[in-house]
């Protein structure tokens, strides 16, 4: 490498390294897409605004002590449109979503809130499908949805219904997860094929005339993480959810200032989305999640941890996709499936379709 | 201007330019009116761009070129040159 | 993935890299052109340079039809799109691309309906369900996607749909590589050439840059082994002494292209005289308007557009990189004032772009990363 070029790539890493400052005027669709965007959007104004040690760890839940008991909360606020779709609907999306954030910290689900922002007009037999997804789905999870709140806006202003759904649990095991305690040798996992959500969204949309028998992939971790927890000890799990298993191993190494190295032949993706992202353009890295979990473990439990999640039905497809190393610290590598290499850095914004 | 994909013919509508395409098991109408002069049956493989297709994939060319490939690397002149010292 | 696995064989990758690096002269440096932005696009992201030896250079051209397009046509555009009762529709590598005063996106967020589509069959079916609005479709792409354009126009005039119309920013090859090979101080040895447009146009007309320039060429496919043979055949031509147009993706390009699709294009565009090419300046006779015929779905006719001639920010230099000349990391503000959050320049924001291609791909040496990855 010339030495231009090595400056250059120092120039970009120190400015990497920089805080985040929010130039844009107006909130664009980018900053809801969990990529740089995002980040942005939420270490320069939030973060800023809210900072506390706990919002500080910029994990998916935030753990605290109440009276020697570690309770965990997250919130999480559901938008997809179309609400229903193959595999599920918003009412699935707004259960699982709260309580997977609670589950990859080890914590087991206790309650839900759920806040629903209606639109004038919105056909309140859809409505009820939604509320009885939510109930099946709190029931399959092992919680109760123990309050709530129902607002209506002018027609136009929402689109059909949006829910904010916030959940707490407690941690009962003896476990401290998050992605700062990962380390080189550390071996990453992931609970079965991705972006089955993210695309079959991207398709039931109907604007790309796209047809598949795809289903999202939307489903409560718990008994997974269970299983994984009795079986291995765990670093750090993130489900990937918007932005993709790219986005969440990106978060977790510049969290942990490691490299992660991906194999990414080993990554299970099904023929379908493969198929979809090859027509679209989009690389599967990316696309959303909705029923799967990233786990990283110490490198020599690795087989441990793989046999504990594929003898789960949640997990029947899991696979060892890659490894911690320490250097270049905070970046994803991959080696790619024809053998060359290539960084798989953080998107700034959606994933979009692109012709060229 | 590239992104153009191999997909197979699974069905053609009657009386259209369209035909149903099918890659990796995602479906989607394709136009193949570029394609007039090919005689498409269901079974081909067309190559598709922005929803229509540019061109029919010539299968034995694929296996021509493969072919090609398989023999230029270093185990087959190893192979050759094994020969040739036995002979 | 049929056509498409095979054709990504690691163990064929590897022998093919045996083969190039036996091939290759020590004593020579060797620079080759991929044209196509989505030949740059597959090397970065297969990670092909790590299959070539260190005397092979890969120069990225400026066949990435988004990247030349000038900051006053995105301008034109989200004009049109405010205009009442308009959607105005495009593919999804047009949604950041910045113009004078934003990109599509940030025109959305101010209320413009602009909406995606993966085909202009599908504008064209927007188009037929919303029969009160006035459909727009922002047509880009070489001669790969103008004959797609083509056919809705035909279809649009079959069906009498009035509430249609293409704003047409359709550009030709063929001079984005005569502006290259006119460009003074750049040395190059031979030319990967854009596979999918040579379905539509043939390999006939690269003749010029043999006859004329005396450099191979050889048109090339989109897969990894693809690329590998291509260069391999470039190695070859070189070191017998040859100076061709060949070509190595058969199994799809036609010599003689496709006569239908040219036959389509024909009818319903025309070349403009000249055209403005970001960072290449004014190119005579290398874009495409449409036909008298069908004049009714001009945009440009139908919308009176600002039209102003937006210069380039004086930092970018997108131009120099787009020809080749500069690679991504020497342009002044590669990874500082231009980042793919904060793009200045089209080679950052597109998704083949050289620039955006070597910041989110490449960034780090080959070495480095290869050392990390084994």
């Amino acid at each position: 490498m010339s030495d231009l070029e090595r400056t250059v790539l120092e120039r970009i890493e120190r400015a990497r390294r920089r805080k985040p400052a929010l130039a844009d005027e107006r909130v664009t669709m980018a900053h809801g897409a969990g990529g740089k965007a995002t980040h942005t959007l939420v270490s320069a104004l939030f973060l800023e605004a809210f900072r506390n040690p706990l919002l500080e760890r910029m994990e998916d839940q935030a753990v605290f002590a109440v009276n020697g008991s570690r309770l965990a909360i997250t919130t999480d606020s559901f938008v997809v449109s179309p609400l229903f779709f193959p595999g599920g609907s918003i009412g699935d999306l707004a259960v699982n979503g709260s309580v997977n954030d609670l589950s990859v910290a080890g914590a087991r689900p206790l309650y839900l809130t759920a806040g629903f922002i209606l639109e004038e007009g919105f056909p309140t037999a859809d409505l009820r499908r939604i509320v009885q997804a939510m109930s099946a789905a709190a029931g399959a999870a092992g919680v109760s949805i123990a309050a709530g709140d129902t607002k209506v806006v002018e027609r136009g202003k929402a689109d059909g219904c949006f829910i904010n759904t916030a959940a707490v649990g407690v941690i009962e095991r003896d476990v401290c997860l998050g992605a700062a305690s990962i380390r080189p040798g550390d071996a990453v996992l992931v609970s079965g094929p991705i972006g089955d959500h993210g695309v079959t969204i991207m398709l039931a949309r109907g604007e790309l005339d796209l047809d598949s028998a795809l289903v999202s992939d939307t489903a409560p971790l718990c008994g997974l993480v269970d299983c994984l927890l009795d079986a291995a000890p765990v670093r750090a799990m993130r489900d990937p959810t918007r932005g993709g298993v790219a986005t969440v191993l990106n978060e977790m190494a510049a969290a942990a200032g490691v490299a992660i190295a991906v194999d990414e032949a080993a990554v299970p993706v099904r023929a379908e989305v493969r198929g979809a992202c090859e027509i679209l353009g989009i690389d599967p890295l990316y696309a959303a999640c909705e029923g799967r979990l990233v786990a990283v473990v110490p490198g020599k439990a690795a087989e441990a941890a793989l046999g504990a999640m594929r003898g789960h039905p949640l997990g029947a497809g899991a696979a060892i996709i890659g490894e911690v190393r320490g250097d270049p610290p905070g970046l994803v590598l991959l080696k790619t499936q024809f053998g060359g290499t290539r960084i798989a850095d953080m998107l700034v914004g959606d994933p979009l379709p692109r012709i060229c | 201007m590239c992104l153009a994909i191999p997909g197979q013919i699974v069905g053609l509508v009657p009386g259209t330019d369209l035909a149903d395409a099918d890659v990796s098991g995602v479906k989607r109408k394709v136009n193949v009116g570029l394609l007039d002069d090919e005689r498409l049956a269901p079974g081909d493989w067309i190559l598709i761009h922005v929803g229509f297709a540019l061109s029919k994939i010539d299968e034995q060319e694929a296996r021509a070129t493969l072919e090609l490939l398989e023999t230029l690397g270093p185990a087959f002149t190893d192979d050759l040159n094994a020969l040739r010292e036995e002979e | 993935m049929r056509f498409v696995d095979e054709f990504r064989d690691s163990g064929l990758g590897r022998e093919l890299a045996a083969e190039i690096a036996r091939l290759a002269d020590p004593r020579r440096h060797y620079r080759f052109m991929e044209v196509c932005g989505g030949h740059t696009h597959t090397i970065y992201k297969h990670g092909i340079e790590d299959f070539l030896p260190p005397n092979i250079t890969l120069v990225h051209g400026p066949g990435c039809p988004v990247c030349v397009i000038p900051m006053g046509r995105v301008d034109d555009a989200i004009h049109i799109a405010s205009e009442p009762g308009v959607i105005l529709t495009c593919f999804g590598d047009m949604m950041r691309v910045p113009g004078g005063r934003g990109s599509f996106l940030d025109a959305k967020a101010a209320g413009a309906d602009i909406r995606m589509v993966y085909s202009p069959a599908d504008a064209l079916a927007i188009a037929r369900r919303e029969p009160a609005r006035r459909v727009v479709f922002m047509a880009i792409g070489f001669e790969t996607t103008a004959p797609s354009t083509a056919l809705t126009l035909r279809a649009a005039a079959r069906a009498g749909i009035r509430n249609f119309s293409v704003f047409c920013n359709h550009v030709t090859i063929v001079p984005a590589i005569k502006a290259i090979l006119d460009s003074p101080g750049l040395r190059l040895d031979g030319f990967l050439g854009p596979g999918h447009v040579s379905t539509v146009i043939g390999c006939r007309p690269y003749r010029f840059i043999v006859d004329a320039f005396h450099r191979p060429v050889v048109v090339s496919g989109f897969e990894p082994l693809d690329i590998l043979q291509s260069i391999y055949m470039l190695l070859k031509q070189l070191s017998e002494g040859r100076c061709e147009v060949e070509n190595q993706y058969t199994r799809v390009v036609p010599w003689d292209g496709n006569p239908r699709a040219i036959e389509a294009i024909r009818e319903t565009m025309k070349l403009r005289p000249f055209f403005e090419w970001r960072g290449l300046g004014f190119i005579s006779e290398s874009a495409l308007e449409l036909a008298e015929a069908y004049a009714a779905f001009d945009a440009e006719r139908i919308f009176r557009l600002p039209g102003v001639r937006v210069a380039d920010p004086k930092a970018c230099q997108c131009g120099e990189v787009l020809k080749g000349v500069l690679k991504p990391w020497e342009c002044k503000v590669f990874g500082t004032a231009c980042t793919p959050e904060t793009p200045i320049g089209t080679c950052m924001v597109s998704s083949e772009g050289a620039c955006a291609a070597y910041y989110n791909f490449g960034r780090f040496t080959r070495e480095r990363v290869r050392e990390a990855v084994r």
